[in-house]
């Protein structure tokens, strides 16, 4: 009845477990994230599952990807273009180390962009935390990064390539390059829900990444081409120490790295990862009103 | 006792905004036109001083919900009734955290496990086996829970042996076991279930009816939306009434129940709504459906004459109606669109409906009557109301065991012979 509107139970609030409002901020977001950490690898799982049951070659695109574009980029800038390796390193080699980091952040960032969107059954469905889903795609695009290291290990048999010691730190640079695809997936998934327009922009934008990223050339020669300052504002783009990294991993050589251009860039990446995370905590609450 | 409250919803409101900026519709433009207006818009209404015609402003808003207010205690089953659009599943989506409240709150004590479908995350491609983690995993179960009912709830399925076939190869009606199976096997404290018995069968809806009480029986706290009205009655103790957003009414579910079909009874003589607020496209709406009278004796043909008048040019288009009996169960339809070659040509038309059977057991209907062509031309709930007599026997039974024999009454007879 209306009346028992007025004469409520006066209860005690500290009793409850949890409180719903509006604007609520969650007070234990990151604890409620590692409640859901179970499905968070089982999605993550269910994608990796999906797609090797959905494909005939399965596994095999994980590697032919990156495989053929090395082909293509060895063909046409090692030979045809003529541009230079580094050291003594083939050139094919050079090019794979540094597509390595830029195929796992390029399949991360297209794939977390579509994440949300794509599991809107669920999301309007169900309540966790939504950022388990682009945090999921990146897990996925790791999956098919340790693969492609095979192609790696193949291609430095094929070339007697003698692995170093450098190799031991390449973890660290994969931390950076996580790091830096799991901040702009997050802006992009969230913007993806409110503007669907950029479905149609990601591609875009990792395609472009692929020319203002030392992939084709090594760093050296860029800086040695471009005045100090255009330098500087190439390498805000988080990804070019990463692949830098990289390849002082795999082809070894001087420590050249920390300088103040790769200080700027990774500290782009952790400016866009803080950004990602607060703008897609701002705006999850309203993915299943939106989606 | 206050220590008893496991839910309680204080002052609850939901707002929707309808239009340009409801998402899909609302788009990278407006938000870059919003964004390069805001300076031009700040100039101008600082030199002109009155206020600019705001785009937010201009966009319709939708109370959903509007200060809801009840308390739930441990153990009680309630259920929640009222028509489409009353605002039933918004309170849930509140409930389950998927989308927050505009104003009020919600307290919450225990585990909270909800059920606004039954499968969500359900992959095709995936195996039997494989989706009871993964769907388990949605709604909230441990990994190790899982795996310790599996037997069980494959069990309780009966899919053992497709337990490796991808579920796209499943029958629906498989599919819908499973699915409900994993569900079942949640143990929450708290648990709020959608609908959901309305799947499967029907041996397979009294399984899952079966468990439903056998989960109230065993202490749970469970919140029940449907549109069941038989279902809420059998399984609640208490029941929350919402109608456009508002809470009507709460308490004791026998009572909020008979209020509900008072309302929905009374509702007939209500003026009819303006046919132009009514959804749909429009180009054609139904203005009236006649009858002989508001009540027709049992086993007597029913006749019904709908009057369409074109507003807009269309193509040929359909005529439907659903007939529903008392507790919201949708008894039978007809539609144009069931008679081979038929379909009404555009213009002002009339068509007259002759019903011969089923032959309905006495009591209140309504009829939903629909203009579509391919989406909605013109949807009008209660289009017509009417009751069916008890005060004749029916060919073979009583007036009393009338009420009771189940949907529709059937013309059959009975011979008996020693063998």
């Amino acid at each position: 009845m209306q009346s028992e509107q007025n004469d409520i139970a006066i209860i005690d609030e500290d009793s409850f477990d949890r409180w719903i409002e509006a604007g609520h901020v969650e007070k234990h977001y990151w604890l409620d994230l590692w409640h859901y950490r179970e499905l968070f690898f089982i999605l993550a799982w269910r994608d990796v599952a999906v797609r090797y049951k959905q494909t005939v070659a399965g596994t095999a695109w994980a590697l032919l990807q990156p495989l053929l574009t090395m082909i293509i980029m060895t063909v046409i800038f090692g030979k045809v273009a003529g541009l230079p390796s580094m050291g003594d390193a083939p050139y094919a080699i050079m090019v794979f180390a540094a597509l390595l980091p830029w195929q796992f952040f390029s399949n991360a960032l297209s794939a977390s962009g579509q994440s949300v969107v794509s599991n809107r059954d669920m999301i309007s469905k169900v309540y966790f935390p939504r950022i388990i889903v682009p945090a999921g795609s990146v897990l996925v695009s790791l999956v098919d990064f340790l693969i492609s290291l095979v192609i790696l290990a193949a291609l430095m048999i094929w070339y007697h390539f003698p692995p170093v010691w450098n190799l031991l730190y390449l973890p660290l640079f994969m931390v950076m390059a996580m790091i830096a695809a799991m901040g702009a997936g997050l802006v992009l998934t969230a913007l993806t829900v409110q503007y669907r327009d950029f479905r149609i922009l990601v591609p875009f934008i990792v395609q472009f990444g692929l020319y203002v990223s030392p992939v084709a050339l090594s760093l050296e020669q860029i800086r040695s081409k471009i005045s100090p300052e255009l330098f500087y504002i190439f390498c805000l783009n988080p990804l070019v120490f990463v692949i830098e990294g990289f390849r002082w991993c795999v082809l070894g050589g001087e420590f050249r790295l920390l300088e103040p251009p790769m200080l700027v860039s990774f500290a782009v990446s952790f400016l866009l990862l803080a950004a990602g995370i607060s703008y897609f905590r701002k705006t999850e609450r309203s993915f299943a009103d939106v989606i | 006792m206050s220590d008893d409250i496991v839910i309680r919803v204080e002052g609850l409101s939901k707002k929707y905004q309808l239009g340009q900026r409801a998402g899909r519709a609302g788009g990278l433009r407006h938000a870059i036109e919003d964004g390069i207006a805001a300076p031009f818009r700040w100039v101008g209404k600082s030199f002109s001083g009155r206020q600019t015609e705001d785009r937010h402003k201009s966009t319709q808003e939708f109370w959903a919900l509007r200060n809801i207010t009840f308390d739930v205690k441990r153990g009680e089953v309630v259920g929640i009734i009222g028509r489409n659009g009353a605002g039933k599943s918004t309170l849930l989506k509140v409930l389950s955290r998927i989308t927050e409240p505009t104003s009020g709150r919600i307290g919450l004590k225990g585990r909270v496990a909800s059920l606004l479908e039954v499968g969500t995350g359900f992959h095709p491609e995936l195996s039997g086996r494989e989706n009871v983690f993964l769907n388990g995993a949605v709604l909230g179960m441990k990994h190790s829970e899982v795996r310790r009912k599996f037997d069980e709830i494959v069990a309780f399925a009966g899919v053992e042996q497709f337990l490796d076939t991808p579920v796209k190869r499943y029958s629906s009606g498989m599919y819908v076991r499973l699915a409900f199976a994993v569900a079942a096997h949640l143990e929450p404290e708290i648990l709020i279930v959608d609908e959901v018995l309305a799947v499967g069968d029907s041996e397979f809806q009294k399984k899952c009816l079966d468990k439903m009480r056998e989960v109230t029986d065993g202490g749970r706290t469970v919140l029940f939306v449907s549109h069941n009205l038989s279902a809420v009655a059998s399984l609640c103790n208490r029941a929350v009434y919402l109608k456009s957003g508002e809470m009507v009414m709460t308490g004791e579910s026998s009572a909020v129940i008979a209020k509900y079909q008072n309302d929905v009874v009374r509702a007939a003589d209500e003026p009819a709504p303006d046919p132009a607020r009514r959804s749909g496209s429009g180009t054609h709406r139904i203005h009236e459906i006649k009858s002989a009278g508001s009540e027709f004796a049992p086993r007597k043909p029913m006749e019904f004459t709908a009057d369409i008048r074109q507003h807009a040019p269309d193509g040929p288009f359909h005529f439907s109606m659903h007939f529903l009996d008392e507790w919201d169960t949708e008894v039978f339809a007809v539609n144009t669109e069931y008679l081979e070659g038929m379909s009404l040509l555009p213009g002002n038309r009339e068509v007259t409906v002759r019903i011969q059977t089923p032959w309905l057991p006495p009591g209140d209907y309504r009829a939903d009557a629909y203009l579509h062509c391919n989406g909605i031309i013109d949807h009008w709930p209660d289009a017509c109301r009417f009751r069916i007599g008890a005060g004749v026997a029916v060919g073979g039974y009583s007036s009393i065991s009338a009420k009771n024999a189940g949907k529709a009454l059937a013309n059959f007879s009975m011979e008996t012979r020693e063998i």
